[in-house]
């Protein structure tokens, strides 16, 4: 008797508990009820397919990190080369990983390989005759080199999409180098593409020539100088659309990454632009670099293109001023651009979904009838089926609901179609948990056992099978969250959730409620099953 | 109350009539696959679905036409379909193409369905969904797909070996190919796409094929112990129909919530509810054809005798589990 108490207490205790955290927020939202906000926090969410909103899926092209790598390290070699006066015919890139060294001079082969040292931490070096060096990115430099650009490409991205003011925006990496990003509610895809795509990567570099009309009259002997680089651009003429071409240092005096803030202005003739701040160690670069070249022209580079090149008056520490013909419009959306930094590659966009809110809202009511209407068959089946034993089986199932909800608001999972599905497959198993048990019971009593005997032996027999089955499911779910992406992973957590609630339920709360019926009686004839 | 009651059905006498059914469905599917391919969502394929809610009622016609006429490239392999409930006025389109393979931003077609449509003046509407998929997902997505479902059978596989017997292992992975091949010839012959959603509905469906299946294998585990001098034919054939009643009333609920999704789900939920009707009856009907039948293939016509190797606490005889009350004289229990 003691024993089948704590039963009952145990399962009270569980159910408050799960409707608390599942059901409770949920009715509480919809009556306007004013509750707490640590339980409101955990109200289960919505997916995109039911609420409408932006689904992005991006790929980060890593390559471009790696390719930045290796030209930071080789512009350390070439300065380095050149401070000792080791000779080569060329260097230059070869790949994202990869750069050459050409024409050392045999003399100076033990220099070289000296001066490399600095740069071998990094890279492996080979060498083939006629005085060439290859130097490879080692891979676990690459490797780590990707995933860091994948990392910090999705907190750029989560800075700025918090920044748009984005209610409950989720940014996931998926995959080696995908990021999912899913924006409820925004259904201006265009600009949120455009300012979680734009790299946002500013250089202010010295102008040595331009600009010119196109680029071969900038090279030297047709070639760029050394050290130097050639870059496209407006011409800064309002109203004047085509193309020039500026010829400026390869190395930027300062880049995005010195802004402490950057905020939309006026420049002096009224247009908008975009006013910015350095901070104290990019103010010094600054200061220097503008005060050894004042009378020359600083580029200002965003994005691989020159958007103005005014000319340097005085010494600049940290203020300064990005003009262009921009509209107000593009001054706001840069000034977010540039504070949240830029991102370290480009990236690829591989899906864009957008649900419209009633849409979504036509999908959730057809799926929550059609699940009711279903529930409802469930249900009046058993009861006439099962009789008063059906009675037991749909608290069962209802109880498994509770904990099913209950847990998945718990862990914050997303409820998606897809969920939804999991949700059916889950009430499929528990139903057949209560049939497998309830027709072992009714065999038992047709061998004409007592009804007690009936009820362990129909429990004991069924357990087994259960966990089997159970198990089996649960593999399958494991592998399917593992390998799966998005909506398949929800799919099996559903799936996994709705496994262990459905244990509990269908045999501890099942056997409980039939312990409960039988323990007044003295004498037990009858079962109605 | 009982739907069969002690029934006698000899099952595996049809096994060999079933095997060539089921091989003319899968035969029919892979000819199907193999001629006509099998229709693929835009999640899979690549491309660009609009789906457009106009402010008046425009047949899908009008919509073909102002295509025809304004869209770049025409309307080939363009697909142009009434979405949901008539009174809404949605049209969906479905180009096979995203800007992404011309190099061009991801939703450039999109914009460009929309402007002919406009450029067409059949009516004012409103996008209320787009779904853009580049070329590379699709790919990417399948070998996913494929891997998780590979490992999950083989990880039933190994669990099944463990807890029953080799052959009862083979026989449940065989039965979830089987209908994994079905369902797959069905959404096939009724032209239904491949999406996320019918995906999940496929492996909905092979969690309840396996579960069927273990049910019934339980039972001959269990009747191995009391029939050693029966058959493996003779087993199979009890254990079915002793859970008979079980299977059904299983099967059947599963399907009435699935008819319920069906009819009740809207667009969105068609393609899934359609699979897992199809799911429910050949995961069903394959425990029994395919995975029991499987079993005796293998086991042949000698009588049992060594019974499976299971846990032998948990799988305690009927005889040996006591009444409690021994000593009171045991009334008849009434079942009713």
């Amino acid at each position: 008797m003691k024993n089948l108490q704590w039963k009952v207490i145990t399962i009270v205790v569980v159910l408050v508990i799960f409707s608390a955290l599942g059901v409770y927020p949920i009715l509480a939202a919809r009556k306007g009820i004013h509750s707490p906000g640590w339980l409101m926090d955990k109200q289960l969410k919505l997916g995109l397919d039911l609420k409408g909103g932006v689904h992005l899926v991006l790929r980060v092209q890593t390559d471009d990190a790696l390719r930045l790598e290796s030209e930071t390290e080789m512009e350390r070699l070439r300065e380095e080369l050149q401070s000792k006066n080791i000779t080569f015919s060329k260097i230059d890139t070869v790949g994202p990983t990869q750069f050459r060294v050409d024409g050392v001079p045999t003399t100076m082969d033990a220099n070289f390989r000296q001066a490399a040292t600095e740069v071998q931490a990094n890279f492996d070096r080979s060498s083939a005759s006629n005085g060439s060096y290859t130097f490879t990115m080692k891979p676990n430099v690459q490797q780590n080199l990707r995933d860091e650009a994948v990392v910090q490409a999705r907190q750029t991205i989560e800075r700025r999409v918090n920044d748009l003011g984005v209610t409950e925006p989720s940014i996931s990496q998926q995959g080696n180098d995908q990021l999912l990003v899913q924006l409820p509610g925004v259904t201006d895809v265009e600009r949120a593409k455009e300012i979680m795509g734009s790299q946002g990567l500013l250089e202010l570099k010295i102008v040595e020539s331009g600009p010119a009309p196109d680029k071969n009259s900038l090279m030297v002997n047709g070639q760029v100088p050394q050290g130097d680089e050639i870059v496209p651009g407006a011409t800064g003429t309002p109203g004047d659309a085509s193309t020039v071409y500026y010829t400026v240092k390869k190395v930027a005096a300062v880049t995005g990454r010195d802004l402490r803030n950057a905020r939309p202005s006026l420049d002096e003739n009224n247009q908008p632009a975009v006013s910015f701040t350095l901070n104290n160690e990019g103010g010094r670069k600054f200061g220097k670099v503008t005060g050894e070249n004042i009378g020359r022209q600083l580029a200002i580079i965003l994005d691989g293109r020159v958007q103005s090149a005014p000319r340097i008056d005085s010494r600049i520490t940290t203020e300064g001023r990005i003009t262009g013909s921009f509209t107000n419009d593009e001054v706001q959306n840069l000034s977010l651009i540039l504070r949240s930094g830029a991102l370290p590659a480009k990236l690829d966009y591989l899906e864009e979904r957008t649900i419209g809110p009633s849409l979504g809202a036509d999908s959730i009511r057809s799926g929550i009838i059609a699940s009711l209407v279903g529930l409802l068959l469930i249900v009046s089946f058993m009861l006439v089926y099962y009789k008063l034993s059906g009675v037991n089986a749909v608290v069962a199932l209802i109880f498994n609901l509770i904990i099913l909800l209950g847990l998945m608001a718990y862990i914050g999972a997303v409820m998606t179609l897809p969920g939804i599905a999991g949700f059916v497959l889950t009430m499929g198993i528990g139903v057949d948990s209560n049939v497998l048990i309830f027709e072992r019971i009714k065999e038992e009593l047709e061998a004409g056992r007592g009804v007690r005997a009936s009820l362990n032996a129909g429990f004991s027999r069924v357990f087994w099978t259960l966990v089997d089955t159970h198990v089996s499911a649960l593999i399958s779910a494991l592998f399917l969250f593992n390998f799966g992406t998005g909506p398949i992973r929800g799919f099996a957590v559903t799936l996994a959730i709705g496994l262990a609630s459905n244990l509990f339920t269908s045999i501890f709360v099942s056997q409980t409620l039939f312990e409960m019926a039988l323990a007044k009686k003295q004498q037990v004839t009858t079962l109605s099953i | 109350m009982h739907i069969f009651h002690n029934t006698h059905i000899n099952f595996l006498r049809w096994r060999f009539h079933a095997l060539a059914v089921s091989w003319v469905i899968i035969l029919a599917g892979v000819a199907i696959i193999a001629t006509k391919g099998i229709p693929k969502g835009v999640e899979f394929a690549g491309g660009t679905v609009v789906i457009d809610k106009f402010d008046q009622n425009v047949s899908v016609q009008q919509v073909r036409e102002a295509l025809d006429r304004n869209f770049a490239g025409g309307g080939q392999n363009t697909v142009v379909q009434a979405y949901g409930d008539p009174s809404q006025h949605q049209v969906l389109v479905r180009v096979p193409s995203s800007g992404a393979e011309a190099g061009q931003s991801l939703s450039v077609v999109a914009q460009r369905v929309n402007d002919a449509l406009r450029k067409g003046n059949i009516g004012g509407f409103t996008t209320v969904s787009t779904e853009i998929v580049g070329p590379t997902v699709g790919a990417e997505l399948t070998s996913k797909g494929l891997w998780a479902t590979g490992l999950s059978l083989i990880g039933i596989l190994l669990y099944l070996a463990f807890r029953f017997q080799f052959s009862f292992g083979v026989g449940a992975v065989v039965a979830t190919i089987h209908d994994l091949l079905i369902t797959l010839a069905f959404i096939a012959f009724f032209r239904y796409d491949m999406s996320l959603n019918v995906i999940a509905a496929i492996l909905t469906m092979t969690g309840f094929s396996t579960n069927d299946t273990i049910v019934i294998f339980d039972r001959i585990r269990e009747n191995l112990r009391s029939m050693r001098r029966d058959s493996m034919f003779d087993v199979i054939n009890a254990s079915v129909n002793q859970t008979l009643n079980r299977t059904i009333i299983t099967s059947g609920t599963a399907l009435l919530t699935a008819l319920a999704l069906f009819f009740f789900g809207g667009e969105v939920l068609h393609g899934f509810a359609f699979t897992m009707v199809v799911g429910i009856i050949t995961g069903t009907y394959s425990s029994v054809f395919i995975a029991a039948a499987i079993v005796s293939f293998w086991r042949g016509n000698a009588p049992t005798r060594a019974a499976a190797h299971a846990p032998a606490s948990t799988m305690a005889p009927a005889a040996a589990q006591q009444p409690q009350r021994k000593q009171k004289p045991q009334r008849k229990a009434k079942a009713s």
